[in-house]
């Protein structure tokens, strides 16, 4: 083929054929409701993964686009709420050119990820980085897949490229008029390889990119439609429920099955080394059954532990070795502290904590000799795909993941324990499709939890009241240790530990981070906001504490040690909405708190009433953020919203107890979150300062809301609460300063 | 046998006296869009009306219901316009939306009784669990939704 006029070539058509199936625009619901400035797209799909089958005309990976114009474009990172499967696509659509109203958004397969070489990344949905580390892929994709539209159609008209320009999903020469709508240029577009990449949009000019589009996931998640992993159904499908050891690291010892022997609808009772499932034709039959067997368990030394010898653990390694983080290091406190007349210190102290997603974990598995395909809702594709290839013992070439809505995440769906149980019960069930749903007991008990922490800090302030030195020790369950073992962080540090300690807000001249790793039997991992949902609250609580000792507004005390634009601004936004210089009634309290998290600058300003009986009633939270910027405003604030709540939910009730080496806490009864009547009111401000970073949003929300809480209830009380949740202290009791 | 009528279809099944209605729903009836939570009356995902009253389908056992009319989420309108879906949609609730069938079917039940609740009443009577923390914007809708329903 000769050289053409466009400069491009035709590709030759080496990709795999498959049979085409071409998935149909999505049938789904008008939407009710018109929004100014733009029209709404097309609904994602009831079920939202992509079909394996790669059409033969699609674009691209990312890009498919039908005969009728619509538009699918590929999303490579999970929808638990956060909405990624909006902002996303809307990346990618900036570039194309085209009306949002024919967009289609579908999960990008994890098998064709492995099969054509990471094209979608890791896919992992976890650490807010969604947008963050894929905005620049998703805007080439879109740009590059625009770019083979007009080469199509310059081609077909033999003119100039550049004589030719897209818009409003078509491509138009401008000097004759002529019109081809992607729809009819897809075709020859998909055989088309482009010598460059052409150049993406820069800030400023950005048309979908910062507009509150509504949610593609909104319409199917109203009228029960929404396929969770939950909902899979499959013909001869079992179910399986399933108990694990109590005891973290245990072992299984003997089942016996007597009490379940002639049970309606009973299959078969699977033993795991530390885990057992009974398989049955319906999961209430399944459940039953389970909890009416008789289980031996070998819990191990770990089966004495309690969370009273936890707690004293972290109190004591807090005398121990430690290592000082000294990229942070700043000065010498330890000689500032030294030669100061007063050093106020304070010991802090947090929980563990369950994740406790709305949707109990639960995978779907139908394995075959050389096929394993998987319905689940899990943060990391591909991580599940590999995870799901090692449990079954096939190729990952063989394993399909169909990911479907994850009924929330906040990192436990990043660990899919659910779906290595499934892939074992059904090795013992020939073909037979296995639906395996964990209790909510089962799933809060056999949680990877946020670690638990002690954290002792010492400062001493200058003679006009500001910081001058800070030491901090801190004693907890190393995260990376936790979810790669004992070889992860060998030198002792991680960040996910110095969290809210590091990136400070404030200029302190002599500054020290000394930090020990301390992890016992029970399992951690990332929890929403990671180390921040603890340390936020340690480290700003102490600032309160700082300012109350340097006798300045908490504010004031704040603003006057800061320096960079971005907290400035946020703190700024917070005094000025908060109303803070005004005074509030005896019996109520105003508190500030603000860090870094994922990237964000986040801070929150809380109003608190506390009663003669030292009831504490949260009721508003003036929230600002900047996350430099954004795609869609409306997400941000509704992650921010969802954040405090979260973080409230902690603050208030969250706590996971450890009793004989189990986890004692099982339900919403013992595991309270926060409902409507006693959630806030929220405000959420964004303070946003620009510049070429889309700073993460799903998890900073709830960094500061416990310490704006427990800085209200100083403010209103002269009471400081060094140690969380709130429902375990009597106010009462502590000492008024 | 068990004999239910779920959005206006009869459904016969053969369970047990005490298969709760949510596994009655969802696993014999094949209607998923009602959920399973928690199991023990907490969290409200699984709510559904029985002759027109919010009630939590994990600990009601579906033969109680025979002979009642039950509605699950599916039945809730024809076309996701019940006035509390629209006003769910105007305010763009859902998070995850684990939570929101069991959401919708509480405040749906909740609203014709009290056509202009105050925030107290809502309060009181809305105790559905949302983990994504959706609070805000579910007591706008309601409001929303009530007003729609007035007229
Ligand atoms: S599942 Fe019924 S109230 Fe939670
Ligand atoms: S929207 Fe996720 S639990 Fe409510």
């Amino acid at each position: 083929m000769g050289e053409l006029t466009s400069g491009a070539k035709v590709a030759p058509l080496s990709r795999r054929q498959f049979v085409v199936t071409v998935v149909s625009a999505a049938g789904g619901l008008a939407l009710g409701v018109m929004y100014p400035g733009v029209a709404s797209a097309l609904p994602l799909g009831i079920e939202p993964w992509s079909p394996e089958a790669v059409p033969a005309d699609e674009l691209s990976a990312w890009v498919v686009i039908d005969p009728d114009e619509t538009i699918t474009i590929r999303i490579p990172h999970s929808e638990m709420g956060q909405g990624a499967a909006t902002a996303l696509p809307q990346i990618v659509a900036e570039e194309l050119e085209v009306d949002w109203a024919r967009i289609k958004g579908e999960f990008a397969s994890a098998n064709r990820n492995v099969a054509q070489n990471t094209i979608y990344g890791d896919m992992n949905t976890v650490g807010s980085r969604g947008v963050a580390t894929s905005w620049q892929r998703l805007q080439q994709a879109g740009a590059s897949a625009r770019q083979r539209l007009v080469t199509a159609a310059a081609q077909q008209w033999n003119v100039p490229v550049t004589d030719c320009t897209a818009a409003n999903g078509a491509v138009t020469h401008r000097a004759s008029g002529r019109t081809l709508t992607y729809g009819k240029l897809a075709a020859a577009a998909a055989k088309i390889m482009l010598d460059v990449e052409p150049a993406i949009k820069t800030l400023g000019n950005f048309k979908l990119i910062g507009q509150s589009v509504p949610r593609l996931d909104t319409p199917v998640k109203l009228d029960g439609s929404a396929k969770f992993g939950i909902d899979t159904r499959l013909p001869d499908m079992v179910y399986a429920a399933v108990q694990s050891c109590p005891v973290f690291g245990g072992k299984l010892v003997s089942v016996d099955e007597s009490a379940i022997a002639g049970r309606r609808g009973i299959i078969r009772v699977v033993r795991m080394n530390d885990a057992v499932a009974v398989v049955a034709d319906s999961y209430w039959r399944a459940e039953q059954a389970l909890k009416l067997l008789k289980i031996t368990w070998d819990g191990g030394a770990a089966a004495t532990t309690d969370s009273a010898q936890y707690r004293q653990l972290y109190r004591d390694t807090l005398n121990g070795p430690m290592v000082e983080a000294t990229e942070e290091t700043t000065g010498d406190a330890e000689a500032a502290l030294g030669r100061s007349a007063k050093v106020i210190e304070a010991l802090y102290e947090a929980p563990h904590l369950a994740h406790a997603p709305m949707e109990p974990l639960n995978a779907t598995v139908q394995l075959k000799a050389d096929r394993l395909d998987v319905w689940i809702g899990t943060q990391s594709a591909l991580n599940c795909l590999r995870l799901a290839a090692t449990a079954s013992g096939l190729k990952p070439e063989q394993v399909f993941i169909h990911n479907t809505y994850l009924g929330g995440g906040f990192g436990r769906r990043s660990r899919n324990d659910e779906m290595v149980h499934a892939i074992n019960v059904a090795k013992a069930m020939g073909d037979r499709p296995v639906k395996l749903v964990w209790s909510r007991e089962q799933d809060m008990r056999s949680d990877r939890y946020r670690p638990q922490a002690a954290v002792r800090m010492r400062a001493s302030l200058t003679a006009d009241g500001k910081i001058d030195a800070m030491d901090s020790r801190i004693a907890v369950g190393s995260i990376q240790r936790g979810t790669q073992g004992p070889q992860a962080a060998p030198n002792g540090l991680e960040n996910q530990a110095i969290d809210s300690f590091d990136d400070i807000p404030y200029k302190i001249p002599n500054y020290r981070i000394n930090l020990a790793l301390k992890n016992t039997h029970v399992p951690v991992s990332f929890w929403r906001s990671v180390g921040g949902s603890q340390n936020c609250f340690f480290f700003e609580s102490f600032i309160d504490e700082l300012a109350f000792a340097a006798g300045k507004d908490p504010m004031q005390f704040r603003r006057s040690m800061m320096e960079r634009r971005d907290f400035l601004g946020v703190l700024d936004t917070l005094a000025e909405k908060s109303n803070w210089s005004a005074p509030l009634p005896a019996g109520r309290g105003r508190g500030v708190a603000i860090c870094e998290n994922h990237g964000s600058i986040i801070g929150q300003v809380a109003e608190v009433t506390v009663d003669a009986a030292g009831n504490v009633r949260v009721d508003r939270i003036i929230a600002a953020v900047d996350c430099y910027q954004a795609v869609n405003p409306k997400i941000v604030e509704s992650q921010i919203e969802g954040g405090i709540i979260y973080g409230l939910s902690a603050a208030l009730y969250g706590h996971i107890t450890i009793k004989d080496g189990a986890v004692v806490e099982g339900n919403f009864d013992s595991y309270k979150p926060v409902t409507l009547a006693d959630a806030p009111k929220i405000e959420v401000y964004l303070s946003l300062t620009g510049g070429g970073k889309f700073a993460g949003v799903g998890e900073c929300g709830l960094a500061p809301t416990a310490p704006a809480v427990t800085n209200a209830i100083f403010a209103a009380t002269r009471k400081r609460v060094r140690e969380l949740p709130l429902k375990n202290l009597k106010l009462s009791e502590l000492a008024q300063l | 046998m068990v004999s239910l009528n779920v959005n206006g279809r009869q459904h016969s099944i053969d369970v047990e006296d005490d298969m709760p209605l949510l596994w009655a729903l969802r696993d014999e009836i094949g209607l998923t869009g009602t959920k399973f939570g928690c199991g023990i009356a907490q969290c409200g995902a699984c709510t559904v009306h029985v002759d027109g009253v919010a009630m939590r389908s994990c600990v009601i056992p579906a033969s109680a219901v025979q002979g009642k009319a039950i509605t699950t989420i599916e039945g809730l309108s024809t076309d996701a316009k019940h006035p509390v879906q629209q006003a769910w949609l105007a305010e763009d609730v859902p998070q995850c939306g684990y939570c929101q069938s069991g959401q919708i079917m509480a405040v749906s039940a909740f609203l014709k009784e009290n056509p202009a609740p105050t925030d107290a009443q809502i309060d009181e009577s809305i105790t559905n669990i949302c983990r994504c923390g959706t609070y805000v914007r579910i007591r706008r809708a309601i409001h929303r939704a009530a007003a729609l329903m007035r007229g």
